[in-house]
């Protein structure tokens, strides 16, 4: 399969040539072509491999020259990182990269491990996680360039990097496809470092203070991950000398006394990658940044990668302290930032909670590690890539349009942006409306944490599924609403490609809706089976019925609504305001007999529930269960 | 075949018991209020009266929204009286609620939209019951399945007593009574005239009023089936519990006063933990 190598290789090569290339036109030619290139392979990789029977395939290439190239790929972001450190007087950092780089350095150098350890493993959820990759990551790339260019039109005071800004997009897509197919947990410690640098560069691209403190948030809080994830690695080296991911959770089940320490170092890192409590704050000060960065780390790489470690890890947490600790963080993530989402109207500030929260329900899968959890992390995974990127880019054109990205300035979109409202309808339906997928993951994750006993993770569910629909309900009401806002003539300026990347993410969306039972049958349930050696559907056969049934409801109800209220003869009159109505429904008369415009809001109770209210104390409690439990794990393992 | 029958007799009789349920409802309010009360059949009259008037509407887009309602909320009932699986009718009936939701807030109108928003809250503060009263017949059968939960030898109740108190407690709500009417009353003289229904009138309103007949005898079903089991009789003791269950949503919304909605959200939370969380970790000791 000489179409990995490719992969990983080829985003690199183009980043290059990104950094290069300072004329516009080509530039963008050459970033169109090599998305369709990069979505391309990915294709002839999944071909290849279901070709080859869809069995998890080892490889190992004579790797030394590769080897050579990462270590000093490694130490070239070292010096990147201590040296903006450095500059930015964020010397402490710097530190935290010099330790954990040394520390890589020193088990590939001198630890006793196996020469010959296999480097790619190609299996279901590999595989997977470069279709998410591959498809959405080379999406926003051709969504970035019609976007990059409005986004420089608008803010002038930003120096156009463009040539930077498309190199960092290309080298993360490289390093997330060297992150999922690496099998040598060296690999994967040397991508999972590049994926993190490349976010705190494209968090600061702007150079601006707040994007500046931002990215360096975001930096350190992936160091604190790396480095646990490098003492991981240094102690499995040299306490059982294979360095082979799958060995670590083949040992980790057989639950070997030398696996349970790496498991959990890792495990965290993890936590650490995927935002949850106490490290969301990277994530939600990403926002800062250009939005197709925004999108890429949060639906189809960065914080992805985390879930992925962790659902390989997750045979070897079943049932142990490190899965409770996990499934605890995760589902205490779930319901806290879904509560905080509630207070927030940035929208994409409630796409940055609700991505944490639905992270933390993934986690919480993982993290109870049983076959059914994993089904409906796999599913979550899957449907939450594809909507959130959808939001994040519909968002990011809307705010192009209308000059805020405020959800109370959103009232009546569907009457002022017709097409970017639909897409936004679309995905935030998929979020949490039957029959989207998001909905039947929930039901199997509520089903199965209630079998595990976990009682806890049954609360948080239940109660977080509550405060979930919330927010995203009374962002759908916004959207619908007839239009109270002044007139004021807004353009669509959305350029086409964006619309191809919407519209291609929309028609996925309600795809997979309707593939949804065929998915779990061909694919999900052979990624279960080479996780746990067990085969078994998951969703019994009565609710694959009721799925389709109300697929098919959802689909001509409105139809039959649509030709009903058509016919309909009516007479239209003005809405109810006790009588002080001024001739239309946007104004009325006020108490000095006044005319005064009418302005409706949602609820925010961002006095009661605000991130500045619950965001330290919960950060503060997890904090605390981190350390107690790390500490019991360990001791327990050391013991 | 029998599944069929019974999804049948859903839709044809659900809204003549939901009707009369409302009828007596207002019969035994008004006798409450030393009133004499209109006739029993005077829901009917009334839907059937705002079948005939003029539609007059503020957003043409509202029936588009309401309709979806009155389907889903029969879909929900069907699929609970079909015998499906528990915790997917009430996945359908948020959504349904979601419809509900959009039919008030197209309007723009200020009262619609306060109701609309309180509609939410509402939804917020019940769906942690709902759903942890699927979980606590998950429990107690080993079963998300109505079929087969209402076909096992146990008396659900039994087992779940906190779970159907707090189900109570949140079918307050449900069913717009006092003191949780705070996105709609029946009432149309108060501080937010007709809350979520205020813009809706004619046709809209009697489809607004026939799917909220559709939704009572649902939840009124899944009251039921705590004491269903399979023993035929034991249909008579569900009659009788719906009924004493009734009486006690009517009495309870004659005897108090409307409620903050921060209290409602408080205390429903506070109570749902309480009553389906202690009862929910006394059926899992027993289960391990």
């Amino acid at each position: 399969m000489t179409i990995i190598p490719f992969l990983i290789l080829f985003p690199f090569i183009v980043a290059v040539l990104m950094y290069c290339i300072r004329v516009n036109k080509v530039r963008n030619a050459i970033a169109y072509i090599s998305a369709v290139i990069v979505m391309c392979g990915t294709f002839w990789l999944v071909a290849q491999w279901l070709l080859g029977g869809a069995k998890p395939v080892t490889i190992s290439y004579s790797t030394a020259l590769a080897d050579h190239a990462i270590f000093a790929a490694e130490i070239a972001l070292m010096c990147v990182v201590t040296i903006l450190s450095f500059k930015y007087k964020k010397y402490w950092i710097s530190a935290l990269c010099i330790f954990r780089t040394l520390m890589i350095m020193y088990v590939e150098l001198y630890a006793p491990v196996k020469e010959d350890i296999a480097k790619i493993y190609v299996d279901h959820l590999s595989i997977l996680l470069c279709l998410i990759a591959g498809i959405i990551g080379a999406l926003i790339v051709i969504y970035a360039v019609g976007y990059m260019h409005g986004y420089h039109h608008h803010h002038t005071g930003i120096e156009d990097r463009r040539y930077y800004f498309f190199m960092l997009l290309f080298l993360f897509l490289g390093a997330m496809f060297g992150f999922v197919l690496s099998e040598s947990l060296l690999w994967i410690d040397f991508f999972w470092e590049l994926t993190s640098v490349c976010s705190f560069l494209l968090i600061g691209y702007t150079r601006e203070t707040a994007a500046i403190n931002n990215s360096f948030r975001a930096l350190w809080m992936n160091l604190l991950g790396g480095t646990a994830l490098a003492i991981g690695i240094f102690y499995y080296a040299y306490k059982d000398g294979d360095l082979a991911l799958h060995h670590l959770v083949a040992q980790g089940v057989l639950h070997d006394k030398y696996a349970i320490i790496p498991v959990a170092l890792i495990a965290f890192a993890a936590l650490t990658k995927a935002a949850q409590l106490p490290f969301s704050t990277w994530l939600i000060g990403a926002m800062v940044a250009p939005t197709p960065s925004s999108a890429l780390l949060h639906s189809a790489t960065m914080v992805k990668a985390g879930i992925y470690v962790l659902f390989r890890l997750a045979p070897a947490m079943m049932g142990t302290t490190t899965g409770t600790m996990i499934a605890f963080v995760g589902g205490f993530t779930f319901f806290v930032t879904s509560v905080m989402a509630i207070a927030q109207s940035d929208g994409k500030k409630v796409l940055a909670f609700s991505t944490i929260s639905n992270l933390g329900l993934m986690v919480a899968c993982a993290g109870m590690g049983r076959p059914e959890t994993i089904w409906a992390g796999v599913f979550l995974m899957i449907f939450h890539a594809i909507s959130k990127s959808l939001l994040f880019q519909d968002v990011g054109a809307t705010e192009n349009c209308l000059h805020s990205r405020d959800i109370e300035d959103m009232h009546g979109l569907l009457y002022i942006l017709p097409r970017l409202a639909m897409f936004m309808f679309i995905g935030i339906a998929g979020m949490f409306l039957a029959p989207f997928g998001m909905l039947i993951a929930k039901w199997s994750a509520f089903r199965a944490s209630v079998d595990s006993g976990n009682i806890i993770m049954v609360f948080f569910i239940a109660f977080g599924s509550a405060t979930t629909s919330f927010y995203w309900t009374k962002w759908m009401g916004k959207l619908v609403s007839h239009t109270h806002l002044t007139e004021q003539k807004i353009k669509d300026i959305t350029k086409k490609n964006e619309v191809i990347s919407l519209s291609i993410h929309a028609v996925l969306m309600v795809a997979l809706c309707a593939l949804f039972p065929l998915l779990s049958r061909i694919y999900v349930d052979p990624l279960l089976d080479e996780m746990y050696g067990t085969a078994g559907t998951v969703l019994p056969q009565s609710i694959l019925y009721l799925l389709v049934v109300i697929i098919l409801f959802i689909f001509i109800v409105p139809f039959l609504a649509y030709r009903y209220s058509r016919k309909q003869h009516y007479n239209r009159k003005l809405s109810y305001m006790n009588g002080v109505n001024v001739g239309d429904n946007k104004n009325f008369v006020d108490s000095f007999g006044e005319e005064k415009n009418l302005w409706l809001s949602n609820y925010y109770f961002y006095k009661f529930i605000g991130q500045r209210k619950l965001m330290v104390p919960a950060q503060m409690f997890t904090l605390a269960v981190l350390i107690i439990m790390m500490i019991m794990v360990i001791g327990g393992a050391v013991a | 075949m029998n599944m069929i029958v019974r999804i049948i007799l859903y839709i044809v009789l659900a809204p003549i018991v939901g009707g009369l349920l409302e009828g007596i409802d207002r019969k035994i309010s008004a006798r409450m209020q030393r009133r004499v009360g209109p006739p029993i059949l005077q829901p009917f009259y009334d839907v059937k009266k705002l079948f005939k008037k003029q539609v007059i509407i503020v957003s043409r887009s509202q029936t588009f929204a309401l309709i979806p309602y009155l389907f889903l909320m029969i879909l929900t009932g069907s699929m609970f009286f079909a015998g499906m699986d528990i915790l997917m009718c009430f996945f359908v009936m948020s959504t349904a609620a979601t419809a509900l939701y959009f039919a008030a807030m197209v309007t723009s109108s200020p009262y619609a939209t306060i109701g609309a928003n309180r509609e939410l809250i509402q939804m917020m503060s019940y769906e942690p019951a709902v759903l942890l009263t699927c979980v606590g017949f998950y429990l107690a059968e080993g079963t998300f399945n109505v079929s087969e939960i209402a076909a096992s030898g146990r008396t659900d109740l039994l087992f779940m007593p906190g779970f159907f108190v707090a189900f109570v407690f949140i079918l307050t709500i449900k069913m717009r009574k006092s003191p949780f009417d705070t996105s709609t009353s029946h009432h149309a003289h108060q501080e937010l005239v007709k809350g979520l229904t205020t813009e809706m009138g004619a046709r809209n309103l009697a489809i607004f009023q026939v799917t909220e007949w559709y939704e009572t005898v649902f939840l009124m079903g899944v009251v039921g089936l705590y004491l269903i089991n399979s023993n035929p009789m034991s249909i008579i003791g569900a009659i009788i519990c719906i009924l004493v269950v009734y009486f006690l949503e009517i009495l309870i919304d004659n005897s108090s006063a409307r409620m903050k909605w921060e209290d409602m959200l408080r205390i429903t939370w506070i109570f749902t933990l309480f009553t389906a969380g202690v009862n929910l970790l006394v059926l899992m000791l027993i289960r391990l």
